[in-house]
């Protein structure tokens, strides 16, 4: 749809600026002499509202041949030829009123004394059309510019509603009210123990607060978290919770989203070790992939637990957390067979700001 | 007063030793056993025959829930878990009573006080199967059956099983090329499992449709593993409406 004919109010300010071309055309028709400023002013009245119709069709060879991705000879060609064509319509139409005002006695002249009229009216119509193009071309501009700018909002939308999920998961209840509970255990038994797990399980808090409100952290700081989570956990699984890292530390200091990977370690103790009577290590590994950086969570699962309905949640808001930052460029597979779960992670290699 | 005979059933060592600092306080109460999973809990409720069980709900293997239909005999039970809404509206129906992890000593208290309370009515104690179906979330099918013989547990995956049989208080299930029989209702079960999948096609029949070799006469239905099981009026419209058309 023409984006003038779209709207009412559109078309009735686009209608009112062409009063004052209506009234150049009197002026020109007038002009050579054989016209009286009368017949030429009922002559340019209709004429002019044909033609602002007529020039809107110019919209489309407009779309058709953007600025941008069009070469400047194809683009000319197109509009010069379009403006012949328009303004041979406009002279055409001229003549025809001329010839129907002709068939009063009075104006029985007026469509020899038109005649002289036509070249000013002609080069008037192309003129009147490239106006028409060029305005049409901004029309286009703005409207892709807002298009842009949309995209862009929604991309920042669903970056910060990710993060935001990422936030919730972490204060999941089972999480909280389980360490809470073994500080109450605590209390009692072992009280320098408990006052340990609050200092351990605040840091941890505060850290992913605080991470929550960066775009970007390095992947140091994204593992001081996830080690102190795994802390919390010890606390609670004991000995049924072993912990193995094999970390380059050349790579430490790439970014990625904060509170990326703290959910699959936490998927790997809830859906993995949790379900083993025995327990399990998870294991962490940061390597070098090409030009990325690598991540690596494994761990061990009872193949015949069923997956607790929202296992998959961490997962996707994770994929969607990486495609958020890094579009393709960044990967994610998750395998699990044989009891064991692993899911590998490639982000590009960004070094942080400074480092 | 008599005494209160306990298993605490937790698979976190801390969980446990908060419950059993708890009941220190109490004189009459005896922990006969701590089991730090749903398995160690069926064999060690089968050796003390306790009176009340303190039980979590996620736990490696077995789930409480599912701990809970498979014990023998049947003790009152108090659910202690971190957080499970499904868990709070089965209390609502039928539990003794259930504990929010971290949980008062006050709370601890009451909750020990109504066990006894309806031990000492002698009160028939909730059925743990029906507990145990009405904690489940809504349109969430069972995926696996726990079984049970003697104190050696089975899970069976839902997809193995042929067909289901009503035998007075408990179920026949047949699966693997064996019958496992199980203390709950046909009625319990049945609300479990996924309704396109599995059809009640008689008063004490349910039958796995992936399983159905025939229908003859739309009376009989003749199972994969030649097992021919009657269906009534009700049952054989149940089946038609799964079964492919033509």
């Amino acid at each position: 749809m023409h984006p003038i004919l779209a709207r009412r109010e559109r078309l009735l300010a686009y209608l009112l600026a062409w009063v004052p071309l209506a009234a150049i055309q009197a002026y020109l028709l007038a002009l050579p002499g054989s016209l009286s400023i009368g017949e030429a002013a009922a002559l340019a009245a209709p004429l002019s509202l044909v033609y602002a119709f007529l020039c809107l069709s110019s919209f489309y060879a407009c779309r058709s041949a953007p600025l941008t991705r069009s070469r400047t000879g194809s683009v000319l060609g197109v509009h010069v030829v379009g403006a012949l064509i328009a303004a041979s319509l406009l002279t055409l139409a001229g003549s025809t009123l001329a010839s129907l005002l002709g068939s009063f006695p009075a104006l029985s002249t007026l469509p020899e004394r038109f005649g002289k009229a036509v070249p000013p009216l002609f080069v008037l119509g192309v003129l009147l059309y490239l106006l028409a193009v060029t305005f049409h071309y901004i029309l286009l501009s703005l409207e892709s510019s807002q298009a842009a700018e949309r995209r862009a909002m929604e991309a920042r939308v669903l970056a910060r509603e990710a993060e935001l999920e990422a936030l919730k998961a972490q204060l999941n209840p089972h999480f909280l009210f389980n360490a809470l509970n073994s500080v109450s255990a605590l209390t009692t038994t072992a009280p320098a123990r408990a006052r340990e797990m609050c200092v351990l399980l605040s840091d941890f808090l505060r850290r992913s607060l605080a991470s929550g409100e960066r775009s970007l952290i390095p992947l140091r700081e994204e593992l001081v978290l996830v080690r102190q989570f795994l802390a919390v956990e010890r606390v609670r699984y004991g000995r049924r919770l072993e912990v193995e890292e094999e970390v380059d530390e050349s790579l430490l200091s790439t970014v990625v989203p904060p509170l990326l990977l703290q959910p699959l370690v936490e998927n790997a103790v809830r859906h993995g070790i949790a379900t083993l009577i025995e327990g399990g290590t998870v294991t962490l590994r940061v390597e070098r992939a090409g030009d990325g950086v690598r991540v690596v969570i494994e761990n061990p699962y009872d193949p015949e637990t069923p997956a607790v309905a929202g296992s998959g949640l961490g997962l996707s808001i994770v994929r969607r957390r990486l495609a958020a930052a890094w579009g393709r460029a960044a990967e994610i597979d998750e395998r699990g067979d044989g009891g064991r779960f692993s899911v590998v992670l490639v982000v590009p290699a960004v070094p942080a700001e400074g480092e | 007063m008599n005494r209160l005979r306990v298993v605490v059933v937790d698979d976190e060592e801390l969980a446990r030793s908060l419950v059993r600092e708890h009941l220190a306080a109490h004189p009459d109460v005896d922990v006969a056993a701590e089991c730090a999973n749903g398995l160690e809990a069926i064999e060690a409720v089968a050796l003390h025959a306790p009176d009340l069980l303190f039980l979590d709900v996620q736990m490696p293997r077995l789930t409480g829930f599912e701990t809970l239909e498979l014990l023998d005999p049947r003790p009152a039970v108090v659910f202690v878990t971190a957080y499970d809404r499904h868990a709070v509206k089965a209390f609502e129906v039928n539990a003794v009573d259930y504990l929010l992890k971290p949980f008062s000593k006050a709370r601890f208290d009451a909750a020990l006080a109504r066990a006894r309370a309806l031990l000492a009515t002698g009160a028939k104690k909730p059925d743990p199967a029906a507990l145990a179906a009405a904690a489940r979330p809504e349109g969430v099918p069972l995926e696996r059956i726990a079984v049970r013989d003697g104190t050696r547990v089975t899970l069976l995956p839902v997809e193995t099983v042929e067909w289901v049989k009503a035998e007075d208080d408990y179920v026949l299930i047949r699966s693997g090329g064996r019958n496992h029989l199980k203390h709950q209702t046909l009625a319990d079960l049945a609300a479990q499992l996924r309704a396109t999948r599995f059809v009640r096609v008689h008063r004490s029949w349910v039958v796995n449709v992936a399983r159905l070799a025939s229908l003859e006469e739309g009376r009989t239905a003749v199972m994969a593993d030649g097992e021919r099981i009657p269906v009534s009026r009700s049952g054989a419209a149940r089946l038609k409406e799964l079964l492919p058309k033509g």
